[in-house]
């Protein structure tokens, strides 16, 4: 058999049926009853590890800031 | 290490010196000279720090400064790119303006390919470099991986966009549409994404968190599936190395097929599977409470993804392609609906309890415009791949329409939102200069947007129906001619909506400097102003 014919036989039948076995396994593991709370604490990720606020006093000499920006173009 | 770099650099300019001197046509030899001064000045500016102690980097703090430079680029390249886009959309209602004197420099046809890259490649690409930077930094709780690698990428970046765009002016193209750069300029993006690639994945493994949040999910599916678009699209081998023109490997149909699977993805994964990831991190952040259904997220994640890839045939209707690729193509474009508008429900709902915010926030409000957009153009799309819908409106303005209500609409807005998001975060303000003039610039956007795509459908349909009009004999009854003076009240409304759109960019780029450069921040209250709970 040429390449092609295998490679079109094979993506018709084990292939196409791994990639639906792949799809459904994460559309159950996504719906998985015990990790519902993993689920849950996985959406507040971007509610974490934010900077401070920090505001300028457009005082830059005294600032604390430490913005790369200012260490890049004022010094 | 300087001193590898030194030598490296000193290597580059030789031989870009020596480009220049044999190149065999003027792009190749004007990008030779080009990259020769900057390998020289970075030379120079290596030498005069070689041996010198170097300033100390504050590892313990997110890398943020090449994210202030990268929303900064976005601003600056969306302007260009809409400028170019106006003036395309002009020349084709009023032809005199592909002036005598700019020939063949400035003609439609060097200038369109200009405006497409400007806008997707530039304007979304730095914004997708910027603020997947900013989310995996928050969302791993780490900082950057690759010492100073994030800085390669985004001066690498923007070098990539100068010979692409100048390229094209001059005469250098591979003809496939959103994959015009000649062979260096592709080879040298290769070498560009993948480091992009590298600082995203260390900066991920090095995560502090168990779990790898959705916007990261969607941000390295983009990155993965382009380096894979771009390399196999852009298979080529050059006539000579001293010169710009290239051959491709595949030819005919195979060329066809695989430039629409790179064509397509590139919507996919680029315009969609990227600008989803911004979705999934700055909606929530705007509207303070999170994704509506994070298990949603993730069906959404892999039926994208998985859908996506095979849809790229439904540009090819009715072409030598076999029919049963086309029809592949029709069928997951059609299934790709699904998923599409379950992302568009997920981000919609967040907003569920928090309605009232969007009377308030205008940032909250592009938000929710352009995932608005989103969902109505992909339903066009799915719709328009159909094979008898595809009869009507293939090579009409009417892709042309849905091309920009999903460009000007999802993308563009979801981008100047999170540059309103951004940019007073990055540079220390409570928030922009001036929140009226973010209201200007969302209806100004948005009136631009109907504009466009209104013309653009009106002016598709009636091109599609004058092109297969016949009489009773079986005659044509319409000439080309004919379509194209017809539609002449239709481009000049788009555009009217381009100066719009352009507009209120304009006024962004203004807030943003006033915000940046620190203006006192217009903080006034309303009269009796009562809070909006």
């Amino acid at each position: 058999m040429d390449t092609y014919s295998f490679l079109r036989e094979l993506a018709d039948s084990w292939v196409l049926l791994a990639m639906f076995a792949f799809f459904a396994g994460a559309a159950v593991w996504a719906f998985w009853p015990g990790l519902s709370h993993a689920r849950e604490d996985a959406s507040m990720i971007p509610f974490r590890n934010d900077t401070p606020e920090k505001s300028c006093t457009n005082d830059c000499a005294a600032c604390k800031c430490g913005h790369e920006w200012k260490d890049k173009f004022h010094d | 290490m300087d001193y590898v770099k030194l030598i490296i650099l000193a290597l580059i300019t030789l031989i870009a010196a020596i480009g220049a001197n044999w190149a065999h046509d003027l792009a190749y030899q004007v990008h030779a000279v080009l990259i020769m001064v900057i390998a020289a000045g970075l030379f120079f500016w290596i030498l005069r720090q070689t041996d010198e102690p170097k300033p100390a980097v504050d590892i313990h703090r997110y890398a943020d400064g090449v994210i202030r430079a990268g929303v900064i680029a976005t601003a600056f390249w969306g302007i260009a790119g809409f400028l170019v886009g106006t003036f395309i959309a002009f020349q084709l209602a009023f032809p005199a303006l592909n002036f005598d004197w700019g020939q063949p420099f400035t003609n439609f046809g060097r200038l369109r390919p200009l405006h497409t890259s400007a806008v997707i490649f530039a304007f979304g690409g730095n914004a997708l470099i910027a603020t997947s930077f900013y989310v995996v930094q928050r969302t791993s709780g780490a900082r950057l991986w690759g010492g100073k690698a994030h800085w390669f990428v985004f001066w690498g970046y923007q070098l990539f966009i100068v010979l692409a765009a100048t390229g094209y002016l001059l005469g250098a193209t591979q003809s496939k549409e959103y994959a015009e750069p000649e062979w260096y300029v592709d080879i040298w993006l290769t070498l560009v994404w993948l480091t992009y690639l590298a600082v995203f994945l260390g900066t991920i493994f090095r995560r502090k968190e168990r779990h790898i949040y959705v916007a990261n999910w969607f941000f390295l599916a983009f990155i993965i599936t382009v380096a894979m678009l771009h390399v196999v699209n852009n298979l080529s081998v050059p006539v000579s190395i001293w010169g710009s023109k290239s051959v491709q490997i595949f030819s005919g149909v195979q060329d066809a097929m695989t430039q629409w699977w790179y064509g397509h993805n590139a919507v996919g994964f680029f315009l969609t599977a990227g600008f989803l990831g911004m979705m999934y991190y700055f909606v929530p952040k705007q509207a303070n409470r999170p994704i509506y259904s994070y298990k949603l997220s993730i069906i959404h994640f892999w039926a994208l993804i998985f859908l996506y890839i095979w849809a790229g045939p439904h540009h090819l209707h009715y072409t030598a392609l076999p029919d049963w690729a086309s029809t592949l193509g029709m069928v997951f474009s059609i299934v790709l609906w699904m998923p599409s508008w379950g992302g568009m429900i997920n981000g919609l709902m967040t907003l569920q309890g928090a309605w009232d915010k969007l009377r308030t926030d205008p940032i909250l409000r592009m938000f929710v415009l352009s995932l608005g957009f989103y969902g109505m153009s992909t339903f066009e799309g799915p719709m328009m791949s159909i094979r008898a819908v595809n009869s009507l409106s293939h090579y009409t303005d009417w892709t042309i329409g849905h091309v920009h209500s999903g460009a000007l609409g999802w993308n563009g807005m979801i981008t100047f939102a999170c540059i309103y998001f951004l940019t007073p975060r990055l540079w220390g303000r409570k928030e922009m200069h001036s929140m009226s003039a973010i209201n200007w610039h969302f209806w100004l956007a948005t009136l631009g947007i109907v504009l466009y795509a209104a013309s653009m459908w009106i002016s598709g349909i009636m091109e599609g129906l004058m092109w297969r009009e016949v009489d009773d004999q079986g005659f044509l009854v319409n000439s080309f001619a004919d379509t194209v003076s017809a539609k002449f009240p239709m481009y000049v409304v788009r555009g009217m909506g381009g100066v719009m759109f352009l507009a209120g960019a304009l006024i962004m780029c203004w807030n943003m400097w006033m915000t940046i450069r620190g203006a006192a921040p217009a903080r006034a209250a309303l009269p009796q102003a009562t809070p909006a709970e």
